[in-house]
């Protein structure tokens, strides 16, 4: 019987070494019943790309903390859409300045959330974007 | 194109897609695996189990990353198969984590997979990924099961060789000499060497395999190797990797492999037909029957055997 479940890789690019918001994010959508890949702290966007790639994942998570929101997250998106994977939703999750947000949805982030944001709008966000990424495919 | 051809090709978006139509159980992943079917037979499958927390992860890292450079520079394929929750259905898949040595390299290609439910260690879908690795020219597909302890042996029914990854102090003597997992391996490995105990329990490993392979059969069966390894500083994985190769020759050598493709085949027929004979039986009863009968049973008027008898033999419940 043909069962279809939501793939999400949850990942840490860049330096930071802080991983529990992404831990809490991810074991938010394991309840929510979603197969989620975590791969850890301090992956390139490469490593984050090619694990997309093996992984066939619907949706990716990114945490970032650092600051180096600008250089990562396009990078991410730029490698995905290269390898064919542009139906691919990128959520950002961290600390990310309010100035930023509509350069990071222009290059097609479906979401960013900030501290304070709850679980569940994060687990809503992800069944949203999965929803709009297969209309489109 | 179709996805068999483009995984043919080394298209590795057409890889991953395929495994997850394959998982998905969906026709289209039925198809590409029939259409990959005869190319596989090739790659050696590995499996890697033992309880949580013993290193497996951090095994197939360094395992994956000494055969990429040793000699003969095999490409590897590794699936890896965390649990998921009984109650949500859903899964952390966290093995990758372990895995980072094998980034960037294109002859490694890293799957993880929910168990889904089934219980013997590995997902239903897994043999089916497996076959799809190999036939998409794979030459070692490594498999590493959800942290097992004593009845998770269903990957020895799947892989070619089994490493069973034990650390120390985990266990006395009686586990040791206890039915299960130990008896499936093909390969011991005492993963965190560097820890107090570890050579107490590779003398007692090695103490209770002389006591099952008496010498006078030597030659004859293969006798699991004991090797020690600290797989975070890759100390011992080089002879693990040669005792694979050893253990894969010994297969061939002594026709063993065969009989094993026979027995896997002819078991995994089985298991499909016996699937299939019950939708199909579904599909011809009317659901009526089987809830009466099932009524009949919560009734205690009839046991669960008489009622199946029963509804085979087509007579009224």
């Amino acid at each position: 019987m043909p069962q279809k479940k939501t793939r999400v890789l949850v990942a840490k690019p860049g330096l930071d070494g802080h991983d529990r918001g992404a831990k809490v994010i991810a074991r938010a959508l394991r309840d929510s019943g979603m197969e989620v890949i975590y791969t850890g702290l301090r992956q390139t966007p490469e490593m984050i790309a090619e694990a997309a790639l093996h992984e066939d994942v619907d949706v990716v998570g990114l945490s970032v903390l650092s600051g180096a929101h600008m250089a990562l997250v396009p990078r991410v998106l730029e490698l995905l859409r290269g390898q064919g994977q542009g139906h691919v939703r990128v959520l950002v999750g961290g600390i990310i300045p309010d100035e930023d947000v509509p350069a990071l949805k222009a290059l097609g982030v479906a979401e960013i959330f900030g501290p304070g944001t709850t679980t569940h709008s994060v687990v809503e966000a992800v069944r949203k974007a999965v929803a709009t990424g297969q209309a489109e495919v | 194109m179709d996805l068999a051809t483009q995984v043919r090709e080394g298209d590795r978006r057409a890889l991953g897609r395929l495994l997850t139509l394959i998982e998905n159980d969906d026709p289209e992943g039925l198809e590409g695996l029939s259409a990959l079917y005869p190319h596989t037979g090739r790659a050696h499958i590995v499996g890697i189990t033992g309880a949580s927390g013993t290193g497996k992860s951090t095994l197939v890292n360094c395992l994956a990353y000494t055969l990429r450079h040793g000699a003969s520079r095999p490409t590897v394929a590794v699936v890896a198969v965390d649990p998921s929750s009984p109650f949500t259905g859903g899964a952390i898949l966290g093995d990758r984590i372990r895995m980072h040595d094998l980034a960037g390299d294109r002859g490694v290609f890293i799957r993880s997979m929910a168990s889904r439910g089934a219980l013997g260690g590995l997902a239903a879908a897994t043999g089916s990924l497996v076959a799809a690795l190999d036939g998409a020219g794979f030459d070692i597909v490594m498999i590493e099961t959800v942290g097992a302890g004593q009845s998770e042996v269903e990957i020895a029914r799947t892989a070619h060789t089994t490493i069973v990854v034990e650390a120390p102090g985990l266990g006395d003597e009686v586990q040791a000499i206890k039915a299960g997992i130990l008896e499936i391996a093909d390969i011991l490995v005492v993963n965190k060497a560097d820890r107090p105990g570890a050579d107490h329990a590779v003398r007692m490993l090695r103490a209770t395999l002389e006591a099952a392979y008496p010498s006078a059969e030597a030659g004859s069966r293969w006798k699991p190797p004991v090797l020690p390894t600290v797989a975070t500083k890759g100390d011992g994985v080089e002879e693990v990797a040669q005792a694979i190769f050893r253990h894969r020759e010994f297969l061939v050598g002594t026709g063993r492999l065969e009989r094993f493709r026979r027995d896997r085949a002819r078991a995994e027929m089985e298991m499909l037909l016996r699937e299939s004979l019950f939708v199909h039986w579904r599909k011809a009863k009317t659901a009526g029957e089987f809830e009466a009968a099932l009524e009949r049973v919560l009734a205690h008027q009839m046991a669960p055997r008489q009622a199946v008898e029963t509804l085979l033999a087509g007579g009224k419940v």
